[in-house]
């Protein structure tokens, strides 16, 4: 992690090249250096934040008063930091029955926050409150429900239930964070003085790389696979030397209880919906036996969506993993015991993230939770199934090797399709992947929850969501389509992405079909399609022509035109069901 | 340690910290309308940078009574011998 002091130098580049963002810090105590902290920490992720810092304690009036600075910036993330110190200022000065509802009344706030329309379009992150423990009642406190501690984590526990219920809240824990770090790390009592900075100079980092964390996770960029090497990685000691019943594993004493619990670590990560695989050098099946017979491995087979052992090198081995997984190498996470891998890996591979194990395996853990590698925008129930749909993906390349035809393969997988517009069931599958989208994603537009929900319920907009089932398997809801009208007559395309998983199975010759029909439905006359490049969708440069649009010119972006009445359906061997 | 010693490593602190080009120069007469760009944001920084350096802690009262350069090394010379 970058110092206070090297964050603030990364300020003085030229930033002129790098993305913008708009953000607004609204806080009750001195914020200035967070501020610099989470400016700092976005160029490291790639972007220049432009930050709208609120006065100093103005949190209620820049939220209640519509003429306020905060209503007229215009910005995309709100950061709200209400702290622990000026909440126990409030507390002292209540009544005992006062002190008994502080936490509602602060959630009550924060509920007018998202519930106003002027920031329904926000993401607000707000900052849950790290414990200040007083004694005032002891341990007792907990029976005592005016009590400051009781007050806190009654409010830090409805914060997460608010987040829950509105879309458009993240809470940034750092109280969590304090849990890891320490209080005497987190809060330095001499510059709160002299300042009233509740963060320490050293704490800074941590707290902005949260808020971060978040805001590039909303933004698209977060890890969706992890691949392990095994050797005193996964398990201790050396399979290929010490044999199935020499490695170290299980509970009890020793160090078998660390790769215990790093396994269940990683089952918990798979079972989030996070890509699990394996990179190592060992033969294959030797590799696998304690997978298939150890009685303490937590990880099965089943867990692993890519397992590759064999006596190629790591590097090949990840580049192959990327290749079947078809994801970015910048979402993938790789965990290696040896710093001689780990730095080949580095240097061959930049953008993938390889975390510097600690050399005890006691201490894995505690160093990967430091790290906040997996932080996410949206979860949803078909995370789940991921990895037995990249196995299935496996199956179906070894199958289409059979056939000399591409038809043949297509029309032997016998593949249907559901095509629904946004309902409230597959609202969060659509919001997350068009955050998660990168590749084949025509303009790349990030929407959350409540985006979609705001699309759903326009009348104009025509949405469309698709899933993709075969003999193998469901791949679930794969691709999503926005059109808006522009006039009466055409339809553009705000939206076209689809998952990276159905490629070349004719997906998009279907999903246009389905659009052109929608839009002959409702009396359309042509179609518009806009490819905008980022460093990731060069993919889909040619997809617009490619399915028979014409170049629109002279416009300052790549536009493309479709006749619908000219429009004859394309071939695919996918069959739309109802249901 | 000698005097001496210590404005030489205070020179390093505020020249890293305050990223300054020039070298700091400092005497027991500096103050914070010398140097451009010492302000009340990055005093703080530097207060927390020479705690670590010299592994001594200032009391929340010293950090803002000191008028001059001079006054915090009394303060670091009264801790350190």
């Amino acid at each position: 992690m970058l110092s206070f002091k090297e964050l603030k130098k990364l300020l003085k580049r030229d930033l002129s090249g790098l993305p913008s963002m708009k953000v607004a810090l609204i806080g009750d105590t001195a914020t200035q250096f967070l501020t610099t902290a989470i400016q700092g920490t976005g160029v490291e992720r790639g972007f220049r934040i432009e930050l709208f810092e609120a006065e100093y304690n103005q949190v209620e009036r820049q939220f209640l008063d519509s003429s306020s600075e905060l209503y007229q910036t215009n910005s995309d993330f709100i950061i709200v930091f209400q702290s622990t110190h000026k909440l126990g200022e409030k507390h002292s000065l209540l009544s005992l029955d006062q002190q008994e509802t502080l936490a509602e009344e602060r959630l009550a706030f924060v509920t007018s926050i998202c519930e106003n329309p002027a920031f329904a379009n926000k993401k607000i992150i707000y900052l849950n409150y790290p414990e200040i423990e007083d004694t005032v009642y002891g341990s007792y406190a907990t029976k005592v429900t005016s009590s400051f501690t009781y007050q806190v984590r009654k409010l830090n526990m409805g914060l997460m239930d608010l987040s829950q219920q509105y879309a458009n809240l993240f809470i940034c824990d750092i109280a969590g964070l304090q849990n890891k770090l320490g209080r005497d790390m987190m809060f330095a009592p001499n510059v709160y003085v002299s300042t009233e900075m509740v963060l320490s100079i050293d704490a800074l980092p941590y707290v902005a790389s949260r808020v971060m964390d978040i805001i590039c996770a909303i933004k698209g960029q977060f890890k969706k696979c992890l691949i392990l090497d095994l050797d005193n990685t996964v398990w201790g000691g050396v399979v290929g030397d010490d044999g199935l019943e020499g490695i170290q594993l299980g509970h009890g004493l020793g160090i078998g209880k660390a790769f215990t619990e790093f396994q269940m670590w990683v089952k918990k990560l798979k079972q989030r919906g996070i890509i699990i695989c394996v990179a190592s050098k060992n033969n294959e099946e030797t590799a696998k036996e304690p997978f298939e017979k150890h009685p303490d491995m937590v990880l099965k087979l089943e867990d692993i969506a890519v397992f590759q052992a064999n006596w190629e090198t790591k590097v090949d081995n990840i580049r192959t993993i990327q290749h079947i997984l078809n994801i970015g190498f910048d979402s993938m996470v790789f965990l290696d015991d040896n710093p001689f891998e780990r730095n080949i890996v580095r240097e061959n591979i930049p953008a993938i993230t390889v975390p510097e194990l600690p050399e005890d395996p006691g201490e894995y853990l505690e160093y990967l939770y430091s790290l906040n590698l997996f932080e996410t925008a949206s979860y949803s129930q078909a995370d789940k199934d991921r990895t037995k749909q990249y196995q299935d993906e496996a199956q179906r390349v070894s199958l289409s090797k059979t056939f000399t035809n591409e038809a043949d393969f297509l029309k032997s997988l016998n593949m249907v399709s559901v095509v629904s517009g946004f309902t409230k069931f597959n609202t969060p599958r659509v919001a997350q992947l068009s955050q998660r989208s990168n590749q084949f994603n025509l303009r790349t537009v990030r929407y959350t929850d409540a985006d979609i929900e705001a699309l759903a319920n326009d009348p104009n907009v025509i949405d469309l969501s698709f899933t993709l089932e075969d003999k193998f398997g469901d791949n679930g809801l794969i691709a999503v389509v926005i059109m808006k009208p522009i006039d009466k007559e055409s339809l553009f395309v705000d939206t076209w992405f689809m998952s990276c998983r159905v490629l070349k199975r004719g997906m998009e010759n279907f999903t246009l079909n389905t659009m052109v029909e929608a839009a002959r439905q409702k009396g359309y006359k042509r179609i518009i399609g806009e490819y905008l490049p980022t460093p990731k969708n060069k993919m889909v440069e040619g997809h617009y022509p490619s399915l028979g649009f014409d170049k629109l010119e002279g416009l300052s972006t790549a536009q493309y035109v479709l006749d619908v009445e000219q429009y004859q359906p394309r071939e695919n061997y996918i069959k739309e069901v109802k249901r | 340690m000698e005097r001496e010693e210590i404005f030489s490593k205070l020179n390093e602190i505020f020249e890293d910290v305050l990223d300054l080009e020039e070298g700091a120069n400092l005497t027991d007469s500096t103050t914070a309308n010398d140097i451009e760009e010492w302000d009340s944001l990055s005093h703080i920084q530097l207060i927390v940078a020479i705690e670590k350096a010299f592994k001594i802690k200032f009391t929340s009262l010293e950090i803002m009574k000191w008028a001059n350069v001079g006054e915090m090394v009394d303060s670091m010379e009264s801790k350190l011998n």
